[in-house]
């Protein structure tokens, strides 16, 4: 067992009062006072998240395009310079080994940002996948920290952070998976307009000594527009509402991106690709969905979906009490036979049966 | 506000509150603030009764479910509807307006439990 890892943060989480939980390998806080809070704070003004412990690798050389062409499961050659593109990075066996953010950064460099727990496994896989190619990859994760503000009052808050100066592009012009570069404290700030709550928001790739700095500087910014420090409490289920998966419940190895509802990040008709010709699910395979409930008792991941005599046929992934929408949602994978809801399903919560209706996804959707 | 040193603690984190043959069941703040925010709480019928350690019902946070485990034997007879309406109530008065359950019991019934520097003790542990 290795030590757990701390974010160049800690201290500041500590002086915050939070409460720290392993993820990945990481204790990371897990809420500082109120998950509920935190969660609607994101929804209503801001949230902020310290999210270093999620990896970053570049992707630099002139052959870097074609390379994750090959590497990931989309065309990221089709990318313009400036833009981020959400990716899966594929077994040869059509599996899912993680889902990623793509960045490009110039013609011939680009950024990912993986998961924390999978960042062996992603790095080994990106290696392994540059034989014969012109490309240079570098696992970067340790130079970097990555704060996320989230929420509507996000770019306001953003924006008036104390330090970050030559931004390249107006404020009001940075769109949503895209990215400008700036500076803070005179050193390079990746200002990426992505993030993981289904709100609008930014995270921000500094170096990891000027974290600490960085962050006091938002709080500062956020003090008067309501911004609030937020736990992965509150990012899942900020990001359960919002209908996106999170890798080990709606992603694994054994999962084809069809199943998850990812059929569309695969691009393949590309030439090669890892995983081509094994990324069609098997006959039967189950596939997510989404389930709505009524009352306020939620099916948890790994509770059975069941028909009402009992049968079983799907297993929740993650499920909340849904804080916005103040009734019970779940994603789960189930039989492709009952995916359209014409059947009568059901979650077993603890030996209850709790009626439940197969919804789209995402349960919510931000007003634009 | 309750005097947390008059009231008997259970090893899970219950709290009783002795008033002659009744008593008054909730969970701790220590237990409160482990679990996060109380979204729904389930608990038994009046008329139940239970022995010690009996799970006697449920207490959800956004991302856990946990038991109840009766501290004393005893019967229900009355349960906090505010708190089935508001569970947030555990969180923020776990000890006033946060308390779950009332039972009858018998006397002795808080014997073996712990007192309020053996559980803070145990807290701490």
């Amino acid at each position: 067992m290795t030590d757990a890892r701390y974010t160049p943060l800690r201290e500041r989480h500590e002086a915050l009062g939070a409460s720290f939980t392993d993820f990945g390998g990481w204790q990371m806080p897990v809420r500082y006072t109120s998950d509920l809070a935190e969660h609607h704070a994101v929804r209503q003004t801001a949230g902020i998240f310290d999210i270093s412990h999620m990896a970053e690798f570049t992707i630099i050389g002139s052959g870097a395009a074609a390379y994750l062409d090959y590497a990931l499961a989309g065309r990221l050659s089709a990318l313009a310079v400036g833009k981020a593109k959400y990716s899966l990075l594929l077994a040869e066996d059509g599996g899912i080994i993680d889902d990623v953010i793509v960045y490009r950064l110039g013609d011939d460099d680009f950024l990912i940002i993986s998961n924390a727990g999978n960042r062996d496994a992603v790095r080994e896989a990106l290696l392994a996948r540059t034989a014969g190619r012109e490309v240079v990859v570098e696992d970067v994760s340790d130079s970097y920290a990555l704060i996320a503000v989230q929420g509507p009052n996000a770019e306001a808050i953003v924006a008036a952070i104390d330090g970050i100066d030559d931004i390249s592009i107006p404020w009001a012009e940075q769109k949503y998976y895209a990215w400008a570069s700036a500076t803070y404290n005179g050193k390079p700030l990746l200002l990426a307009r992505t993030g993981y709550t289904g709100e609008d928001g930014f995270e921000l790739l500094v170096a990891a000594d000027d974290a600490a700095a960085l962050w006091d500087a938002a709080l500062a910014a956020g003090a008067d527009r309501g911004l609030v420090p937020a736990g992965l409490a509150a990012r899942d289920t900020l990001r359960l509402e919002a209908g996106m998966p999170l890798y080990g419940h709606e992603l694994n190895r054994q999962t084809k991106p069809a199943q998850s509802g990812l059929g569309r990040v695969v691009v393949e008709d590309k030439d090669d690709f890892v995983g081509k010709g094994a990324v069609t699910p098997a006959a039967g395979a189950r596939v997510l969905i989404g389930l709505a409930a009524e009352g306020r008792r939620a099916g948890r991941a790994e509770y059975a979906v069941v028909t009402e005599d009992g049968a079983v046929i799907g297993e929740i992934t993650s499920g909340a009490l849904s804080p916005t929408l103040g009734h019970p949602i779940a994603m789960a994978f189930v039989d492709p036979a009952v995916a359209d809801g014409s059947v009568p399903l059901f979650l077993d919560v603890r030996g209850t049966k709790i009626p439940a209706t197969v919804t789209a996804l995402p349960f919510y959707r931000r007003k634009k | 506000m309750t005097d947390l040193n008059t009231l008997s603690y259970s090893e899970e984190h219950e709290w009783v509150a002795v008033d002659g043959d009744s008593a008054t069941i909730g969970i701790t703040d220590f237990a409160a603030d482990a679990l996060g925010d109380i979204v729904f709480v389930e608990l038994p019928a009046v008329g139940t009764s239970f022995s010690r350690g009996d799970v006697f019902g449920e207490a959800e946070s956004t991302k856990s479910v946990s038991e109840l485990y009766a501290p004393v034997d005893g019967t229900v007879v009355e349960i906090n509807d505010a708190v089935v309406d508001d569970p947030s109530l555990v969180n923020s008065a776990p000890f006033d307006g946060g308390w779950l359950i009332k039972v009858s019991i018998a006397a002795g019934a808080v014997d073996g439990l712990l007192d309020r520097d053996a559980y803070v003790a145990h807290t701490e542990g």
